[in-house]
């Protein structure tokens, strides 16, 4: 295992920038997880780490050693790809002895470790079969299998569970996640789904437009995040925003709507009165109050979605719209007001121009946009 | 209970038209044939006195004999092997290697060549046989094998490339990364991983060449002058005389000719029917 630092990696194709300086340093045994919409270059990234793509420039290391000019082969990591990318006309106890025996290994070892992964993965019956004969979940599996067999110093993930149902995609999360506790191997997983980046990772890397837009764990992340992209894009159902100008009287503050609607917010240094900011609310910091028990404000109520568990009302204000999720089944009728109040505490104000967090006085600093 | 009765009849005369139209269209595409093999077996005697009849009332094998062992077919024959071999073993190595260029990877000048390449394919040939005499005789290649291979290979090339590479655009880029990683240099992948998965389009790319190579007449004709490396179309035309055509000899050199031609894509039609529909899905 190997810790993997990543010192100002560019990749232009031509005139076109892809990454614009990339700085990374990644623990050895922790399990990263690149996260962001398509095209954001994070794939690139990871390729590059393999030796699947050239460096323009800057440098990448994998414990310890700048790997810039290394082939692939010679980088000793494991890479999981989004097809899979089994050898078709090769047997599943061949795809995963194919790195050995090109090492030359002793025919014993490789029949252990493969007899060995096999135990982990569920795999004995499906020793001998092709990949044509094995589901997509038993594919997955032996994707992982011919990375495991390996004992890299690093395995790298390509969006390794997108071609998989909802249901197999849950339990190869909850799989890959004890997988990587029982083996403690660097990872590198790559996925554009944030439920994946919050649930397995130990650090997110948020990446948008080739840049890394905030490294952190995925509470840090969810609760301070950089900017308005990572507020946007971590999250299920999505945050909502609204914008406005922000006023501040001594320890209080509160920012006006572009219809005139008050809302109070936490103070920051860094806002000055009459700035332009968005105001950041997750839907479950949004709740629905009686009239007047708490400072509130008036929203007209456009969809009611109830899942069960939860119910997620979609409300109008200020000719924006604003989703509430709440554990409490309300009982709204559709085109009728109702009174919602933010709980201060928890949402975000951001400078409307450079789309950056204001953070609070009160909030001791911890978390770097990089 | 009339309506369940009706179906089947429906289905009946449905699946009868198909087979009856499958089964002209194959008679009309084979006539040909038959009538080559029905000549090649005709006693010369008899062969304009009978008139048109399906079969004749004699048959013999002499004209077969006569050929094998009479005429210098056999030797002929052997060339348009060596030739139509060598041609299709080298159009494929080098179609391979470009298509596979090609298929991967993105250089300069990348869109210059495959136009060049497909201007090639424009010309007539009977335009390029001057210069092409011109080029080959000082370097005394012309009236050898070795030069038919040359030029042969040289105009299957580019078709054969752009055959390739949908092939090898039909397989994953995946799959030869997750080997470079597992340990493999850019070409072990190429041959461990790639190369078995293309053996349809191979074997598709080997049968086209072969052929080609196989029933070329104007570049034979013309670039060889000696019996020696002459191969069997121009030998084809050596049963024509001053005086007359030797119909049943020229059929029974013709039915040989066909047989490595039949043989080879015996050999290969397993991997031709994956290859050509594989070629048919992609993209």
């Amino acid at each position: 295992m190997a810790s993997i630092e990543i010192t100002n990696a560019r990749k232009s194709y031509g005139a076109v920038d892809v990454l614009h300086g990339i700085n990374l340093d990644i623990q050895d045994g922790e399990f990263i997880v690149l996260v962001g919409p398509s095209g954001c270059g994070k794939s690139t990234l990871l390729r590059m780490i393999a030796g699947l793509e050239e460096i323009t420039s800057g440098d990448i290391a994998i414990g310890g050693n700048v790997v810039n000019d290394l082939q692939p082969k010679d980088r000793d990591i494991a890479m999981v790809f989004q097809s899979y990318a089994l050898y078709p006309h090769m047997t599943v106890a061949e795809n995963m002895s194919y790195a050995l025996t090109l090492r030359k290994t002793a025919k014993e070892k490789v029949s252990a470790a493969i007899d060995n992964v096999a135990g982990i993965l569920g795999l004995n019956a499906l020793l001998q079969r092709r990949p044509k004969a094995l589901s997509g979940g038993q594919r997955q599996r032996v994707a992982m299998g011919r990375a495991i067999v390996r004992q890299p110093q690093a395995f790298l993930f390509d969006e390794p569970l997108s071609n998989l149902d909802a249901r197999l995609r849950e339990q190869m999360r909850t799989e890959i996640r004890k997988l990587h506790r029982r083996l403690g191997a660097t990872s590198v997983y790559v996925t554009h789904d944030q439920i994946e980046a919050m649930t397995m990772a130990d650090r997110i890397v948020a990446m948008y437009d080739g840049i890394v837009q905030q490294v952190g764990t995925p509470l840090e992340i969810y609760d301070r995040p950089a900017n308005i992209f990572v507020a946007s894009f971590i999250g299920s159902p999505a945050m909502n925003f609204l914008t406005g100008t922000y006023q501040a009287t001594g320890n209080t503050a509160a920012m006006t709507l572009d219809d005139g609607t008050v809302i109070p917010v936490l103070a920051t240094p860094n806002a000055s009165n009459g700035q332009k900011v968005t105001l950041g609310a997750r839907p479950e910091h949004i709740d629905i109050v009686e009239n007047g028990s708490v400072p509130s404000v008036t929203a007209n109520v456009d969809l009611i979605e109830p899942m069960g568990l939860s119910t997620l009302v979609h409300v109008t204000l200020a000719g924006k719209p604003v989703k509430i999720f709440t554990l409490a089944r309300p009982d709204l009728a559709i085109d009728s007001t109702v009174q919602i109040a933010f709980n201060m505490d928890k949402t975000h104000l951001f400078d409307s121009e450079s789309e950056l967090r204001l953070p609070p006085a009160s909030e001791p600093h911890s978390s770097q946009p990089a | 209970m009339s309506t369940p009765g009706k179906f089947p009849l429906r289905k009946t005369i449905y699946w009868g038209a198909h087979y009856l139209m499958i089964a002209a269209f194959v008679a009309f595409a084979l006539f040909p044939l038959y009538w080559l093999l029905k000549v090649s077996v005709t006693p010369n005697d008899i062969l304009y006195t009978e008139g048109v009849r399906m079969w004749p009332s004699r048959t013999t094998w002499d004209n077969y004999t006569f050929v094998l062992t009479q005429s210098h077919f056999p030797h002929y024959f052997m060339n348009s092997v060596i030739v139509s071999g060598c041609t299709a073993l080298f159009t494929c190595i080098i179609a391979a290697i470009t298509g596979y260029a090609f298929s991967r990877f993105r250089f300069n000048g990348k869109i210059i060549i495959v136009a060049l390449m497909l201007i090639t394919q424009m010309f007539p040939l009977v335009m390029l046989i001057a210069p092409i005499f011109r080029i080959l005789a000082p370097l005394g290649l012309t009236d050898s094998l070795t030069g038919l291979i040359i030029v042969y290979t040289a105009f299957n090339v580019p078709f054969a490339t752009f055959l390739m590479q949908s092939f090898f655009d039909g397989i994953p880029k995946d799959l030869e990364e997750a080997a470079m990683i597992d340990g493999n240099t850019r070409f072990e992948a190429f041959r461990r991983i790639i190369l078995p998965l293309t053996l349809p389009g191979i074997a598709a790319t080997l049968g086209f060449v072969f052929t080609a190579a196989w029933s070329e007449l104007l570049f034979a004709l013309m670039l060889v002058s000696s019996e020696s490396a002459s191969t069997f179309p121009v030998g084809l035309l050596s049963f024509v005389s001053k005086f007359g055509v030797d119909f049943g000899q020229m059929m029974a050199a013709g039915v040989l000719a066909l047989i490595p031609a039949c043989a080879f894509f015996l050999l290969i039609q397993r991997y031709l029917v994956q290859g050509l529909t594989a070629g048919a899905v992609k993209g």
